[in-house]
């Protein structure tokens, strides 16, 4: 391969004047991790009320859930972005859609929630099951010592369920990170952003996208570990999660 | 203090699942619930703190109509102790947590309140020692004897049992029956669906015979084991009995 | 609020989404499903053959993949293979290929992760006894996998395979960042062409989320047939 590598590029300054072409690829990954976390807030938020929905007796909460899951999952994500993006502001009254497009850091706000949304419908998903998966009986005898259905959810069901749901919730928590990376459309620089400007300005292809992948690599190691430590000090002695 | 009258219950528009049961059990009195499996004596004993919904007659505990839609279904179950055949102690929640949680969550006691009520009656049932185990650390016949336990934390004014033993090895059932022989003997008002006819002609008052959704049999204990007057019922004891 | 709609710029430029672009989408969508289960059949086959190092190697690759956003991994290919195409043909320069050549190479490769996963959970379902029966009657490795076990993986996985086909459908939108010319490439330059975002948007949106959702409840049907037959 004829490709001239130049790894001391990290180091040289970038254009812009805001420090070394490492440094933009640092703001970049902080940026994925803001926009990871705040879009996961969200999916664990609504993902949870919509989970909880699709497990209820009554047909109307079961039809809400099932609407709000198929709606989110069967768009490109990308597709969604465009519209809370493009389409929304437009929608809405003359003002509110001025409002929206004047807003800060748009870019990271439709990000962090559009792509919590769509993430809530997978989390609502592995949710319910999670619910799904336990005795009847457990629902029963919450429901026998006088507990309403709010708290039967509260004390007995979500915390069970969770702890069995937490390895598939660990890989939706990489997904949302890695789904960051479609925000790059509604210009979101985030760390493939970075990578991607920093190989337009230096055409060191290879080696920005080296580092930013060596950077994903660094975040799945890391929650994957932390989630391993977490379900450790969670799980109940004695109780083999998936009975 | 429980009046079943004419309760009839569909799953679906087809199977019937009780038929016209009509039965009562008094203050103070024990009655046992025996039949064939399918025979609808756990739904029944279900129906009687509306675990589960039927569709004709009436039930009413202690004056209280349970299905009436204004009747405040939690407060209600809240004064009924219900012992599942599967234990149904919630795994997550060490056992002294078990039996607290809806003592202070439905009845509002206070914390140390609802601790030394726990720690009293664990050491009735002989398991003291295992407060700050989780259930799954604990045998099946410890388990149902916390079960029994966080029942009665309740201070219920009658206990619904539903196939206690059945789920239990057979070197475990006898500690259970103890439990619940003691409880008979000190004047609880119980009503039991189980096959041993050991703990029936110890301590019930009269005994209930179902098959296919009907109470064939509702008769003193001395009469229904002297000489049963239908064929169903004579067939069943002599198979229960001839092991 | 729809009253300055232009839905006539929808119209015009049907022939144009659906010949050019959405042709561009299933052709894209159909080969690389295609070729990331073939692939992904050969991973798992890897993964699970018992030769150590060959199984680690699979294991490393799908748990790679898996770690980077798709839209990383099409940035990657669409600057590697022109190097790598150079390095197999010997040619002296990097060689173009075309967008299309590209994103299939993609897709194949980093799909074949995921089909990978579900085959691989396909082939462990399978009893042992099916495996031992076959070699009881003489049959080798090789025959008693395409013959006996991957037919019988392929066929209880067939719904996820499915499902994962329409995830990868999706997916396929994301040849946006390179500006190639598939279903929403090509709605989204007629939008930037006419100013006519909001309803290209839209319609795109319409005409995903009716494509995915008629197939993955085809796909239901599929899985309770199967059920049944079980």
């Amino acid at each position: 391969m004829n490709y001239n590598w130049n790894w001391s590029i990290f180091f040289e300054p970038a254009p812009g004047g805001t420090g070394t072409y490492f440094d933009m690829l640092l703001r970049g990954l902080w940026l994925t991790i803001q926009t990871g976390v705040f879009a996961w807030i969200i999916a664990l938020v609504f993902g949870s009320v919509i989970g909880v929905l699709r497990t209820l007796p009554s047909k109307t909460a079961y039809w809400i859930g099932f609407a709000y899951v198929e709606f989110f999952r069967n768009m490109p994500l990308l597709v969604q972005l465009f519209l809370w993006f493009f389409v929304l502001p437009e929608l809405l009254p003359r003002s509110w859609g001025l409002w929206l497009k004047q807003m800060p850091h748009a870019p990271f706000y439709t990000a962090a929630i559009g792509i919590g949304l769509f993430m809530s419908a997978r989390v609502a998903v592995q949710l319910a099951a999670g619910i799904a998966s336990l005795p009847r009986g457990q629902k029963q005898a919450a429901t026998a010592l006088g507990l309403t259905t709010l708290q039967s959810y509260r004390y007995v069901l979500l915390p069970i369920a969770f702890r069995i749901i937490m390895p598939p919730l660990t890989s939706e928590f990489l997904n949302t990170i890695k789904n960051t990376a479609v925000a790059i459309t509604i210009g979101l620089i985030e760390l493939t952003g970075q990578a991607r400007s920093m190989q337009e300005f230096s055409f060191q292809v290879f080696e920005a996208f080296t580092a930013a992948t060596v950077m994903y690599l660094l975040i799945n190691i890391i929650v994957v570990t932390g989630m391993r430590f977490l379900e450790r000090s969670l799980a109940i002695p004695g109780y083999i999660t998936g009975k | 203090m429980i009046e079943i009258r004419h309760v009839d219950k569909w799953y679906g528009p087809t199977f019937q699942a009780l038929k016209d049961c009509t039965t009562s059990v008094a203050k103070g009195e024990v009655v046992v619930v025996c039949g064939p499996s399918g025979s609808g004596k756990s739904t029944l004993i279900k129906c009687v703190n509306a675990l589960e919904p039927f569709q004709g007659g009436e039930i009413i505990l202690d004056g209280i109509k349970v299905n009436d839609p204004g009747t405040d279904l939690p407060k209600l179950r809240a004064r009924v102790g219900m012992v599942f055949q599967h234990f149904e102690l919630f795994p997550h929640l060490k056992i002294i947590e078990n039996l607290c949680l809806a003592q202070e969550k439905v009845l509002g006691r206070s914390r140390d309140e609802a601790v030394a009520k726990a720690e009293m009656l664990l050491e009735r049932v002989g398991l003291k020692d295992h407060a700050q185990k989780y259930p799954a650390e604990l045998s099946g016949g410890q388990q149902q004897r916390v079960a029994i336990a966080r029942a009665l934390a309740m201070d219920p004014i009658a206990m619904l049992f539903d196939e206690p033993t059945s789920a239990l090895d057979p070197e475990m059932i006898s500690e259970v029956l103890d439990v619940m022989v003691d409880l008979a003997r000190e004047g609880m008002t119980m009503m039991v669906v189980s096959h041993e006819m050991g703990f029936a002609r110890k301590v019930a008052h009269r005994v209930i015979f179902m098959d296919r959704g009907e109470i064939v049999e509702d008769a003193k204990k001395e009469d229904f084991f002297g000489s049963p007057r239908s064929d169903r019922a004579q067939k069943f004891l002599s198979k229960i009995l001839s092991h | 609020m729809f009253a300055n709609f232009d839905f006539d710029v929808i119209r015009r430029s049907l022939g144009y989404l659906f010949l050019d672009g959405m042709t561009f989408t299933l052709t894209l969508t159909a080969l690389s499903a295609l070729g990331g289960i073939i692939f992904g059949t050969l991973i798992a086959l890897m993964r699970l053959s018992g030769f150590k190092l060959l199984g680690r190697i699979a294991g490393l690759y799908v748990d790679f993949m898996r770690s980077l956003p798709l839209v990383l991994v099409i940035f990657w290919f669409y600057f590697l293979v022109p190097y790598v195409g150079q390095w197999v043909t010997g040619a002296s320069r990097p060689i173009s290929v075309g967008a299309f050549t590209s994103a299939l190479v993609t897709f194949i490769m980093f799909e074949a992760a995921y089909f990978s996963e579900i085959m691989r959970a396909g082939i462990q379902s399978i009893s042992k006894g099916q495996p031992a029966a076959a070699n009881a009657l003489g049959l080798t490795y090789a025959q008693t996998m395409r013959y006996v076990v991957l037919p019988q993986a392929f066929r209880n996985m067939l719904p996820v395979l499915l499902t994962q086909t329409i995830v990868l459908f999706q997916d396929t939108s994301l040849v946006y960042v390179l500006s190639m010319p598939d279903f929403l490439g090509a709605a989204s330059k007629v939008a930037q062409r006419d100013g006519r975002l909001v309803e290209m948007y839209l319609f795109a949106a319409v005409v995903y989320f009716t494509v995915s959702c008629a197939a993955s409840f085809a796909v239901r049907r599929l899985q309770a047939r199967i059920s049944i037959v079980r």
